[in-house]
C-alpha cells in the first residue's frame, strides 16, 4: 500500500518584486511521507511554508520542482480530491449563500443528488456544532463560524484524507476543543489528517508524528516523543516540610520556590538521583507531594530550531 | 457536464442576489420615464425615438452587467480565494470556466427578457394612447414583432463582451480587465474601419497590422441592427445566422484562452 500523503523534493518559487522579480524560495525541497491513519502535524512558525505546501498539495498551486502525490495519485488529480476535504487558511465562502446552501452546493459537486445532500449538509453542520445560525447568511458569519463552515464542508464527503491548514485559528476555546475532539473521532474512524499549525498545544494533543518546517525547509520530523524524548531537563519535586528542614532543601535543588500552598517546588539537575534525594527527604520527616519529569516541551524544540535556523542566516548573509 | 450546470447555477444565483435586480429596475423606470415625458412632448409623434431609445439602454445595461459581473465572477473568487473552496472539489478548472460562463450568460438572457417585457409593454401603451391617425403614420406598427431580431443581436454581442470579460479575468486585475474589455468593446464596433484604414495606407507594415487586428479583435458592428427594425427597413435571415455563428466561435475562441490561462494559474 502506499502512503496517503507523498511529497518528494517539493518546491516552490515565488517571484517576488515589481520591477526586477527574484525568486522567493518558500518550499525548499520537502520530501515528506504521511501513512494512512496517521494525525500529522505540520508545525512552523508562520511564513515557515505550510500553506504553501497545502496549496501544492491541492495543487491551487503548481510546484517549481519535485512532485506531490496523495493516495498513490499525482495531486491535482480529480479523482482523488472526490476522496479529498481540505480547509483553506482564513477561509472565505460566498456572502450570498447561507451556510446551508454553500454546502449543499459542494455536496452537489461531489456528486450528491436528491435527499442525500440534505441529509449529508445536516449531518456536518451538526457535526461542527452550527445551530440554527445555518439559515443565515455566509455575510453574517464570524470568523469562527466561518471556520467551522469551512471544517463542514471538508467533512462534506467523508473524506479519506484531510487536510487542515490552520484548523484552530479564530475558534474560542470552545471551539478548539470541539475541533480537537472532531480530529480525534476522524482519526479513530481511520481518516488520515494533515493539519498545519503554528501553536504546539494542538499539536501535542493529536498528533500521532509531527513535521518541522521553517523557513521553507523540513527541519525535523516523527513522532513527538522521538523529537522531544532526547533531552530530559530535570525533575520538579513537590514536598511539604517543617521549617528546620526548609532551611535545608537549598543542598538538594538547583531552586527552591515557595508555592502559595504553603508546599515547597524544587527544581532538580536531570542527573540528580530523585529516587536517593526523595529518600533522604522522607527520611527527614518532608512529605512528598508529587514528582515530575521536566521534559523538552515542543515550545522549547521550536524556540530553539527556529532561533537556531534563523541565527545561521542572518551570519550567512553577514559573511 | 452535471458539474459545469451545478457550477452555471451558483453563479446564476450569485449574479441575481448581486445588483442585476437594481439594474433591471432602473432600466424599467427610465424607459417608463422617457416614454411619458417624450409622448408628452410630442403627442405620441415619435416612436421611433422610444423604440431606438430602449434598444439602446439594454445595450448599455446589458455591457454593464456583461462587464462588471462577467469581470467579477471569476477575479472576485479568486481575490478572496473562494476560488479555493471550489478547486478543491472534484471541479476542473475548465468546468469551472465554462460553468461561471453558462452562469453569467443565462443572468444576461434572463435579464434582457425582462427588459424586453418592459419595452414591449411600454410600446404597447403608446399604441393603445395614440390615435388612428397617429398609427397610420408609423412606418412600422408599434409591437413589431421584428424588434427581437435586434434583441437576440444584442444577446448575441453580449455573449462575445461576456466571453472577453471572462477571458481578461482569468489573469488580469478587475479593474484591468474591466477597462480591457471596454476597450475592446468600442474598437469592436470601429472595427470594420480597420478595413479601409488598411485599403488607404500605403505602408505595407502598417497595413499588415491593421488586417492582423480586423482579424483579431471582435467586430460587433454586425450585431448592430437597431436602426434597421426600428425603421422597418429589411435584416437578412443569413445576416442574423452568420452574425450568431461569428459570435460562436469567437466566444469558443475566448473561452478556449480562457480555460488554458486559467489552467497555469498558481492561486497564491
Ligand atoms: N504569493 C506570494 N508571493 C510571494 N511570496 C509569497 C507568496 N505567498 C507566500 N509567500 C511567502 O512564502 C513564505 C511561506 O508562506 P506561507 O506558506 O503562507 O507560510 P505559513 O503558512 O507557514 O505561514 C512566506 O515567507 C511568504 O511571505
Ligand atoms: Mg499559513
Amino acid at each position: 500500500m502506499s502512503a496517503a500523503i507523498e511529497t518528494e523534493g517539493l518546491t516552490k518559487d515565488f517571484s517576488v518584486g515589481f520591477w526586477r522579480p527574484r525568486p522567493y524560495r518558500a518550499l525548499d525541497h520537502l520530501t515528506l511521507k504521511v501513512e494512512a491513519g496517521e494525525v500529522f502535524g505540520f508545525l512552523g512558525p508562520n511564513g515557515a511554508g505550510k500553506s504553501t505546501t497545502l496549496k501544492l498539495l491541492m495543487q491551487l498551486l503548481y510546484p517549481t520542482s519535485g512532485e506531490a502525490r496523495i493516495l498513490g495519485r499525482p495531486a491535482g488529480d480529480a479523482a482523488v480530491r472526490q476522496r479529498v476535504g481540505f480547509l483553506a487558511e482564513n477561509p472565505y465562502y460566498y456572502d450570498y449563500l447561507t451556510a446551508e446552501e454553500l454546502l449543499a452546493y459542494f455536496a452537489r459537486l461531489f456528486g450528491f443528488r436528491g435527499a442525500d445532500v440534505d441529509t449529508r449538509v445536516a449531518r456536518v453542520l451538526d457535526e461542527v456544532g452550527i445551530g440554527k445560525e445555518r439559515r443565515l447568511r455566509l455575510r453574517r458569519f464570524s470568523k469562527g463560524m466561518t471556520q467551522r463552515v469551512g471544517l463542514a464542508q471538508a467533512l462534506l464527503n467523508d473524506p479519506e484524507v484531510l487536510f487542515l491548514d490552520e484548523p484552530m485559528s479564530g475558534l474560542d476555546p470552545l471551539g478548539r476543543r470541539h475541533v480537537r475532539d472532531l480530529i480525534l473521532g476522524l482519526r479513530a474512524k481511520g481518516c488520515t489528517v494533515f493539519f498545519s499549525s503554528h501553536i504546539l498545544s494542538d499539536a501535542e494533543t493529536l498528533c500521532s508524528r509531527v513535521g518541522v518546517l521553517v523557513q521553507g525547509k523540513l527541519v525535523a520530523s516523527g513522532p513527538l516523543s522521538e523529537i522531544l524524548a532526547f533531552e530530559l531537563k530535570g525533575w520538579e519535586v513537590v514536598v511539604a516540610c517543617g521549617p528546620q528542614l526548609h532551611a535545608e532543601l537549598a543542598t538538594f535543588a538547583r531552586t527552591v520556590t515557595p508555592l502559595s500552598d504553603g508546599h515547597v517546588l524544587l527544581h532538580l539537575a536531570p542527573d540528580a538521583e530523585p529516587d536517593r534525594v526523595v529518600g533522604e527527604l522522607t527520611r527527614r520527616g518532608a512529605h512528598i507531594v508529587s514528582i515530575n519529569p521536566v521534559r523538552e516541551t515542543l515550545e522549547d524544540y521550536f524556540v530553539q530550531v527556529v532561533g537556531a535556523t534563523a541565527g545561521r542566516d542572518t551570519s550567512g548573509a553577514g559573511a | 457536464m452535471r458539474t459545469i450546470w451545478i457550477v452555471a447555477g451558483a453563479a446564476f444565483k450569485e449574479s441575481v442576489r448581486d445588483r442585476v435586480p437594481y439594474t433591471m429596475v432602473v432600466f424599467a423606470v427610465l424607459m417608463m420615464a422617457a416614454s411619458y415625458l417624450i409622448s408628452e412632448l410630442t403627442a405620441g409623434q415619435d416612436l421611433k425615438i422610444i423604440k431606438d431609445l430602449g434598444l439602446a439602454a439594454m445595450s448599455v445595461f446589458g455591457l454593464v452587467i456583461a462587464v462588471f459581473i462577467g469581470i467579477g465572477l471569476v477575479s472576485k473568487e479568486v481575490e478572496r480565494k473562494s476560488v479555493f473552496g471550489l478547486l478543491t472539489k472534484p471541479v476542473t478548472r475548465a468546468q469551472f470556466i465554462l460553468g461561471k460562463y453558462l452562469g453569467l450568460v443565462t443572468t444576461l438572457a434572463v435579464n434582457l427578457s425582462v427588459m424586453t417585457v418592459a419595452y414591449y409593454g411600454v410600446l404597447f401603451y403608446m399604441n393603445g394612447m395614440a390615435t388612428e391617425a397617429m398609427r397610420a403614420g408609423w412606418p412600422v406598427p408599434a409591437t413589431d414583432p421584428r424588434l427581437l431580431v435586434a434583441v437576440v443581436l444584442i444577446m448575441g454581442e453580449l455573449a462575445v463582451v461576456t466571453a472577453i470579460a471572462l477571458m481578461f479575468s482569468t489573469f488580469s486585475s478587475p479593474l484591468l480587465s474591466a477597462m480591457l474589455t471596454l476597450g475592446l468593446w468600442v474598437s469592436g464596433h470601429f472595427n470594420g474601419d480597420l478595413r479601409q484604414f488598411e485599403q488607404v495606407v500605403d505602408q505595407p507594415a502598417v497595413a499588415w497590422i491593421a488586417r492582423g487586428l480586423y482579424y483579431v479583435l471582435p467586430n460587433l458592428a454586425p450585431f448592430n441592427v437597431k436602426a434597421e427594425v426600428v425603421y422597418g427597413m429589411p435584416v437578412s435571415a443569413s445576416h442574423v445566422g452568420f452574425t450568431l455563428l461569428y459570435a460562436l466561435t469567437y466566444i469558443a475562441a475566448l473561452l478556449v484562452a480562457a480555460v488554458a490561462i486559467f489552467r497555469r494559474r498558481d492561486f497564491r
